[in-house]
């Protein structure tokens, strides 16, 4: 009667079998980190200067004397991000909020239906978007020599973050428990109050969480920034100034270079940064949500 | 009052011819906690083949913790830990290497009926399936005959085919009984299977789990004090996780009880 | 006594006022979007004929159709699915049906969390560097779709995991409880009420990968081959990779082109999302428990 039979082995394999599916996104996360590694350790080791690395806006990799200052590229990926933020934050927030609290029924489904396709186009139309449609726009609008540049990639890509931002965020307002609202109108409060006083308390960290996830995004997408950043290394003073980020550096360089070459390794170097930079973000945002979940 | 050992002791001599050959599940200082929280504290009793044995006792008293310690659900939930023994034909239930082996001869039903997304007919020939029944002849002879068993047949015989899961509660609480009686087992658990369930369904489920005794023995965890003095022959009373009070349900029922705390739930003064 | 008070009659209006500006809010995040959109098919539109999409460019790519493009994008997608599908449901089924809760579950969780957080062109690198060069697939189909499938495999383990976990674990315990095995469960019970979830997490992720660009530019997207790939080791051009091309590296490529090759692929993207969410809502409406 006690015996093993086949069901009992068909049933340690598999578990065995979703096991090692299971621990493949680690085996992934951790083989990206260890190959990007691998092939930008010769130039961590070598000729990497960290002074001059974020210090330095000189981006001279295939010069006769190369210098690898990477501040403009930095400065470049964060006036966009920040500028897609200043955009994005208060109307994913605030559209959310209309998706979860006063929306009802179809508008409802059909908003969220639209969130949810925008968040589905893809980086390299945006970018089309950004050369094809923005740019003579920006020009003609503000009577600019150019369009590409800070304002025009942050525009895009605050568009790209809003849905992802909205979608998050949307989820964490409607993880608040009904219980709480009804209590709240119960003692006389209207639906204003119940939101400020209520809601958004109860899920501060959801939210702070999706700005989070928002700011990852806009740091590391690529095609877009590349094609409508205008991509000239400087630093911007204007939201008209043409930028480049660390991602579209990487996406324009790595085609020309000599494998095992120092300005190869420079281009993983950038990828490393990336990497360290958006696995904290992303780490952040999980340790803010876990704080709600362990109350 | 901490010490119930004295009050857990079964008394066989006191039971008749009923109760003779060894028990067919010993439980000795059995202990559960869900993540470090008790939920049962040292219980050690005995349950006699062919009885029909009740639980009776408060929300949160142990009686479901103690139903899936016996088929060992424990594996299977987080954070649940058993401590003692609990020995089902005098072997330990930790003992058995094929878990799924000790759970297919023990028939459960739960409080809520959970009638599987299948035909009604799939549902009651999985047990058999997975015994490696493949023969459809012999397959409709045991649908039938369970589904007869828990007097559902002659409710579903002309739509076998429809989904389990979309019949009434009270059907579906039958089907679940068809499909535990389809498992051929030694032992039936119920858990407070009535709650879902219209009473003159219950009634009937009532009088079938009377005739199964001959067959079976059966453990029946209930909130209703009645339905245990209805179809149980010994009745033990737990609370908080304590079991305070084992005896014949006769006696229970009687008020020859040992601890005053038992004849106030039975007459219904908390709980 | 239940007359309006002043306070009543200011939050009221204060609470009209909010729901205004927060369906403003809504509006401005959607009405651009659709401004775009219309944009491009008003300007697309006159170059699609079944000619632009069955033949190849000409003239240096100035001219002509798209064909190589979107029969490469299919290899690209289909093989990115038969590596990342088998591989997302099984974590999703260790994650949702075996996974205890303990320190490695959450790390599998952060990881996962991760691999959509990665940004597009570090995964690029990482292809490079593992499939590319380490694994000496060269740029290929095979290594850009391996590229892409790590990319998009958290969307089918979190696809994959939703809908398994919205079968209720009543069934699970029913099955245990008759002596059925994990894996009997499973395939019995529980795969075949959320095999239609997944697969709607399968046409998301072929709405994902078809857009993706950077992870295939170094990997086996190529600007320009002239015949149809025979295999995975071959080079292929990509509708995403094509659009990049067109409208960055090359002059001369009339106008209507680009936008035409936009409108495509966004079509193809937004068509299979349309698919995946008119799925999902039709399988709501079914009622098997």
């Amino acid at each position: 009667m006690d015996r093993r039979d086949a069901a009992w082995y068909i049933d340690k394999v598999a578990q065995w079998v979703v096991f090692v599916g299971g621990i493949s996104a680690i085996v992934f996360i951790v083989g990206i980190f260890v190959f990007i590694t691998k092939e930008g350790l010769d130039f961590v080791l070598g000729p990497l200067n960290l002074g001059e690395f974020f210090t330095s806006i000189a981006w001279r990799p295939t010069s006769n004397n190369p210098t690898y200052g990477a501040l403009a590229l930095i400065v470049g990926t964060a006036s966009v991000t920040g500028f897609a933020m200043l955009l994005s934050v208060p109307l994913s927030l605030g559209a959310a909020l209309f998706i979860a609290e006063f929306a009802t029924g179809k508008t409802r489904e059909v908003l969220k239906v639209l969130v949810e396709m925008l968040a589905a186009i893809p980086s390299v139309v945006w970018g089309f978007v950004g050369m094809s449609i923005m740019h003579p726009l920006i020009m003609r609008i503000f009577d600019v020599p150019l369009g590409l540049g800070v304002l025009n990639a942050g525009l895009i890509l605050g568009l790209m973050a809003a849905p992802i931002m909205t979608t998050i965020a949307e989820d964490a307002l409607k993880a608040v428990p009904d219980t709480y609202r009804e209590a709240a109108e119960a003692l006389g409060a209207t639906r204003w109050e119940v939101i400020f006083k209520v809601v958004i308390p109860a899920s501060r960290n959801g939210l702070l969480a999706a700005v989070l996830l928002g700011v990852g995004r806009g740091f590391g997408e690529t095609m877009a920034v590349l094609m409508a950043s205008g991509h000239a290394i400087n630093i911007p003073t204007s939201p008209f100034d043409s930028v480049r980020a660390l991602t579209a550096t990487i996406a324009s360089e790595l085609g020309d270079t000599v494998r095992g070459g120092d300005h190869w390794g420079s281009l993983f170097t950038l990828g490393i940064l990336l990497f360290v930079v958006t696995f904290v973000i992303n780490l952040t945002a999980d340790i803010v949500v876990r704080g709600i979940r362990k109350k | 009052m901490v010490d119930g050992v004295g009050l857990a002791q079964p008394r066989p001599s006191s039971f008749g011819p009923l109760y003779d050959g060894p028990p067919i599940i010993e439980v000795r200082d059995l202990g559960i906690s869900y993540g470090g929280k008790p939920a049962l504290r040292d219980a050690s009793f005995d349950i006699y083949r062919h009885e029909i044995f009740g639980i009776i006792g408060p929300a949160n008293s142990g009686k479901t913790s103690f139903l899936r310690a016996l088929n060992r659900m424990d594996d299977f939930t987080t954070g649940m830990e058993v401590r003692g023994s609990i020995h089902i034909n005098g072997k330990d239930v930790n003992d058995w290497r094929n878990l799924y082996a000790l759970r297919s001869r023990i028939g459960v039903v739960l409080p809520l009926p959970v009638g599987l997304p299948l035909s009604v007919y799939d549902n009651v020939a999985f047990s058999p399936r997975l015994r490696g029944i493949r023969k459809k002849a012999q397959l409709d002879e045991v649908v039938e005959r369970c589904l007869t068993r828990a007097a559902l047949w002659d409710e579903v015989k002309d739509r076998l085919g429809s989904l389990g899961s979309l019949l009434s509660g009270g059907q579906q609480q039958r089907l679940t009984i068809a499909r535990a009686l389809s498992q051929e087992p030694e032992l039936l658990l119920l858990d407070e299977f009535s709650i879902a369930v219209d009473p003159v369904t219950t009634m009937r489920i009532e009088d079938v789990l009377k005739d199964l005794r001959s067959e079976l023995t059966i453990v029946l965890v209930t909130n209703l004090v009645q339905q245990a003095r209805r179809l149980a022959d010994r009745t033990a009373f737990f609370l908080t996780g304590e079991l305070v009070e084992i005896g014949a349900t006769e006696d229970l029922f009687e008020g020859n009880v040992k601890d005053e705390r038992t004849t106030g739930y039975i007459e219904g003064r908390y709980g | 006594m239940f007359t309006a008070t002043a306070l009543n009659r200011r939050s009221y209006r204060r609470q009209s006022v909010a729901k205004a500006v927060f369906c403003l809010m809504t509006v401005a995040l959607v009405i651009p979007v659709l401004l775009i959109l219309g944009t491009l098919v008003v300007k697309g539109a006159p170059a699609i004929s079944w000619e632009f999409l069955f033949t190849a460019p000409t003239n240096n790519m100035t001219a002509g159709g798209i064909f190589p493009a979107l029969v490469g994008t299919i290899w690209l997608v289909v093989v990115a699915l038969l590596a990342s599908v088998p591989i997302g449901v099984a974590a999703a089924l260790y994650l949702s049906e075996y996974a205890p809760d303990n320190l490695l579950t959450r790390a599998i969780n952060l990881a996962i969390v991760n691999l959509a957080g990665v940004p597009s062109i570090v995964h690029a690198l990482f292809g490079f560097g593992a499939f590319v060069l380490f694994f000496r697939f060269n740029a290929s189909i095979l290594a850009a779709s391996l590229t892409l499938a790590v990319m998009t495999l958290p969307v089918v383990i979190v696809a994959t995991r939703e809908s398994l976990q919205a079968v209720p674990h009543a069934f699970r315990e029913a099955c245990w409880n008759m002596g059925a095995t994990r894996w009997q469960t499973i395939r019995k019970v529980v795969l075949p009420n959320s095999i239609s979830g997944i697969l709607t997490g399968v046409i998301l992720e072929v709405s994902r990968t078809s857009g993706e660009t950077a992870p295939i530019m170094f990997t086996g997207a190529a600007m320009f081959v002239p015949f149809l790939p025979q295999s995975v080791f071959d080079q292929t051009m990509a509708l995403s990779y094509h659009l990049y091309n067109v409208s960055t590296q090359l002059t001369d490529v009339p106008e209507e082109l680009t936008y035409g090759v936009a409108l495509v692929l966004i079509a193809i993207v937004l068509l299979m999302n349309a698919v995946s969410i008119g799925f999902r809502i039709y399988l709501r409406g079914l009622k098997k428990w």
